[in-house]
């Protein structure tokens, strides 16, 4: 008798645990094997492109908040200030160096959020994210101080900030970077020395540097990649420039080297954070800026560094009170594009991994 | 005083009394056997489903505070009430079936691990003293630890019913890793307590715990390992759970179950836990052996030791992938165990030739079995690692499907 194997197609999620909210994939498996892979998504879609030309300016910053729903702040000044691109408004010193703060803040959050699903991927159960968990709770409690929201913040607006902090923000902000590097240091060396995890990253799912060029990835992929490329120094929005410090890489772009970069990226975070406390100037927190916002005709494009790649909005306007065109730049999408080629070969558990070492929220996909 | 020393020697003294009781009638002896095995079995369910209970809470309690959270609290005192609950929330909900699945079988597979799981509990002696040494939980079979091996086994069947009956591809997978890894860590699990069977010339249970005047963790370090590596991975949990995965599988060989069905997979897995708890706690711990305290008391406590220390490693490890655990099984686990027959038969000839056994002078070689372990793990490690051990080869699969970003990617892929 002669014995034969074929492919067989498993269709993992929308609802599945490991998905990352509703994302699909129709796999074709030899035994475990992963032999072709079709991302399909758009279970979450609601349209907020299209909603948006029909809102005024200042009304779309709530729906950006529901993109990256973990990275709020960061869609709102993405946002923000491509509307101010448009409309040519000034921002005060103070609010510009509030927008960094919060936005460095996000970057910490979100990528605690990043590693801890990572490692639950991995098969942890629970215990490296709900440790992650704890510090990313101090980080939106401070947030909730500034503008009363934790999560789906609302917080930068056209031309500044809404909220000035409370006296009571900036040593709660003190006290959490001086702890924060110790627990960042704790959680890197519990799991970075655990053969485990090494055994589990470790080679996985190596995405090239000119793939990831060529498939226009941006932000940790493409920096574990080995390629120095972050939108802070390319091209530095906000008051970037005036801040010490450096842009961490990988060397072969496989999952352990996206979870290094994420860790060393929250150190240089909370480097910024520091400067940006240190240099934080007084005065006005927004500038004047009528609520019915008519920006000249004309387009702009704003991007900045969100904690997954290189998050940009294109804006038309056509003189009106609303946008005529409002068209955004997903670095998750972008990202998950590889996703075909780095996990062909590998096992369904290594597929897991390398998806969550992407690291998406499917809001941002879909939008 | 007569009434603690009943109190010290419950469990192993009820049956006995029993059958005393019993004997004062005029029955016929058929049908006192019949009763006294009924008696057995009442006793086994009311240890295995107060200890079952207690390990769900305990999980939950204790996971939870290893992650910085209260943990479920509202129910009961403690939240000690949740697996009454848990009970009567899995009982009213409805039982699904996979449409296409195999109903038989689909019914089958939990009632077979279920029972396999509590068949066990026959013959873990879980206490005794003087007269009543020789007594087990239901019976003290004279080939005990064999009898665990062989019905410990049967969990596997259960596994692959479940899977196989689902028509689930999921499950399908989860059911064959399950195959796979169960009987690959058989061989070492089994290997590493022909160590203990060879100090102690018995395989009888009672009677391993009766030699143990120093518990065997301290003779047998390697084999203890072996065996609780094996242990965790017969159990699936963590970090060797790849036959529920479900961050991967989403269950694995249960994704379809539901309702009691479920239940009864869930209580499998931990009467299974509570076996392996009592089976180290026998084999290794000294069984019931223990100062001051009654007999069944120390019993508990180390099997509670040991559950703790299954739980401690589910809350903090990450899971293997499937083929490093069977490479880590088979290039590791197998020859350790083999090394660790060789030594220990060595040392029980030592024993019978020179000496008048090793219960007179044991310390030289627990000194000796230690250093030999650390050593001969730290060695093999070594080489684990150059026989490309549990590491990612790139080849093989993996260069038969990728074939670079720059082939076509709709070609047909060999």
């Amino acid at each position: 008798m002669e014995l034969k194997t074929q492919p067989f197609v498993l269709n993992m999620g929308p609802h599945h645990p490991s998905t990352h909210g509703v994302f699909r994939m129709r796999l074709t498996l030899d035994g475990e094997v992963i032999v072709d892979l079709e991302p399909i998504f758009g279970y979450l879609h609601r349209g907020i492109e299209k909603l948006a030309e029909g809102r005024t300016y200042t009304q779309n910053i709530p729906f950006t908040d529901r993109f990256d729903y973990v990275a709020a702040m960061l869609n709102n000044l993405a946002y923000v200030l491509a509307v101010e691109k448009l409309a040519g408004v000034k921002v005060p010193e103070r609010a510009t160096y509030l927008r960094v703060i919060v936005a460095e803040m996000t970057r910490v959050a979100r990528h605690l959020i990043a590693i801890g699903f990572l490692t639950n991927d991995l098969g942890a159960m629970m215990t490296p994210l709900l440790y992650m968990w704890r510090e990313r709770e101090k980080i939106v409690d401070l947030f909730d101080m500034v503008c009363g929201q934790r999560q789906t913040n609302n917080y930068i607006r056209v031309g500044g900030v809404s909220h000035d902090i409370p006296p009571e923000f900036l040593p709660a902000l003190k006290k959490f970077l001086k702890e924060m590097p110790g627990f960042i240091a704790e959680y890197d060396q519990l799991l970075k020395e655990n053969e485990i995890l090494l055994a589990r990253t470790k080679g996985v799912g190596i995405l090239p540097a000119d793939l990831a060029i060529n498939c226009s990835c941006s932000g940790p992929m493409l920096r574990a990649s080995g390629i120095k490329w972050d939108i802070r120094k390319a091209d530095p929005y906000l008051i970037y420039d005036r801040f010490d410090f450096e842009i961490p890489t990988g060397t072969i772009g496989d999952v352990y080297d996206r979870y290094r970069v994420r860790i060393e990226e929250m150190r240089q975070s909370l480097r910024i954070l520091e400067q940006a406390i240190e240099q934080l100037p007084q005065g006005d927190i927004c500038a004047k800026v009528p609520h019915l916002l008519r920006p000249p005709k004309g387009d702009a494009y704003a991007r900045i560094e969100a904690s997954t790649g290189e998050l940009g909005f294109y804006l038309v306007s056509d003189g009106s009170i609303a946008p005529y065109r409002y068209r955004v730049r997903s670095p998750e999408l972008l990202n998950l594009t590889v996703l075909r080629e780095i996990s062909r070969g590998w096992k369904i558990a290594d597929l897991i991994v390398i998806f969550g070492s992407i690291d998406i929220a499917l809001g941002e996909v879909d939008r | 005083m007569n009434a603690w020393n009943y109190f010290v020697d419950l469990f192993a003294r009820v049956r006995t009394d029993f059958v005393e009781w019993l004997q004062g009638f005029d029955l016929p002896s058929s049908l006192i056997i019949f009763l006294d095995s009924l008696i057995g079995i009442l006793l086994v369910l009311l240890i295995v489903f107060p200890f079952v209970m207690l390990f769900i809470w305990m999980e939950r309690r204790f996971i939870a505070r290893m992650q910085i959270r209260p943990g479920p609290n509202r129910c009961g005192p403690l939240g000690l009430l949740y697996p009454v609950a848990d009970a009567v929330k899995i009982l009213l909900k409805e039982l699904i079936m996979p449409k296409k699945g195999d109903k038989i079988v689909h019914w089958l597979a939990p009632v077979v691990l279920f029972f396999a799981a509590l068949m066990l509990f026959a013959v873990f002696p879980i206490g005794g003293k003087g007269e009543y040494a020789e007594m087990g939980v239901f019976t003290d079979l004279n080939i005990g630890i064999l009898y665990v091996v062989a019905i410990g086994s049967l969990t596997v069947i259960g596994i692959f019913m479940a899977g196989w009956a689902s028509n689930n591809k999921y499950s399908l997978i989860g059911a064959m890793r399950g195959v796979a890894q169960l009987i690959s860590y058989e061989v070492p699990m089994v290997l590493s307590i022909v160590g203990v069977v060879l100090i102690v010339g018995s395989l009888q249970m009672s009677e391993i715990v009766g030699k143990q005047t120093v518990p065997f963790i301290l003779l047998q370090p390697l084999g203890f390992l072996i065996y609780f590596v094996g242990a965790l991975t017969e159990l699936n949990r963590s970090p060797m759970d790849m036959i529920e995965a479900d961050s991967e599988l989403t269950g694995g060989y249960f994704t379809e179950y539901s309702g009691m069905k479920f239940a009864m997979f869930f209580l499998g897995e931990y009467i299974n836990t509570l076996a392996v708890a009592i089976i180290v706690t026998t084999l290794f711990l000294g069984g019931w052996k223990g100062p001051l305290l009654p007999v069944w008391i120390w019993f508990a406590i180390k099997v509670f030791a040991v559950f703790m220390f299954i739980l401690w490693m589910r809350a903090t490890l990450i899971r293997l992938r499937i083929d490093q655990v069977m490479a880590f099984s088979w290039k590791f686990l197998l020859p350790m165990a083999l090394i660790n027959i060789f030594v220990t038969a060595g040392e029980v000839l030592i024993w019978t030739e020179w000496m008048s056994g090793w219960e007179s002078f044991p310390w030289p070689f627990i000194f000796v079995n230690f250093a030999l372990a650390g050593a001969l793990i730290v060695i093999w490690a070594k080489l684990f690692f150059k026989l490309g051990g549990g590491r990612v080869e790139i080849g093989g699969h993996r260069a038969r499907y990728s074939q670079g970003y720059g082939a076509n990617p709709q070609a047909p892929v060999s």
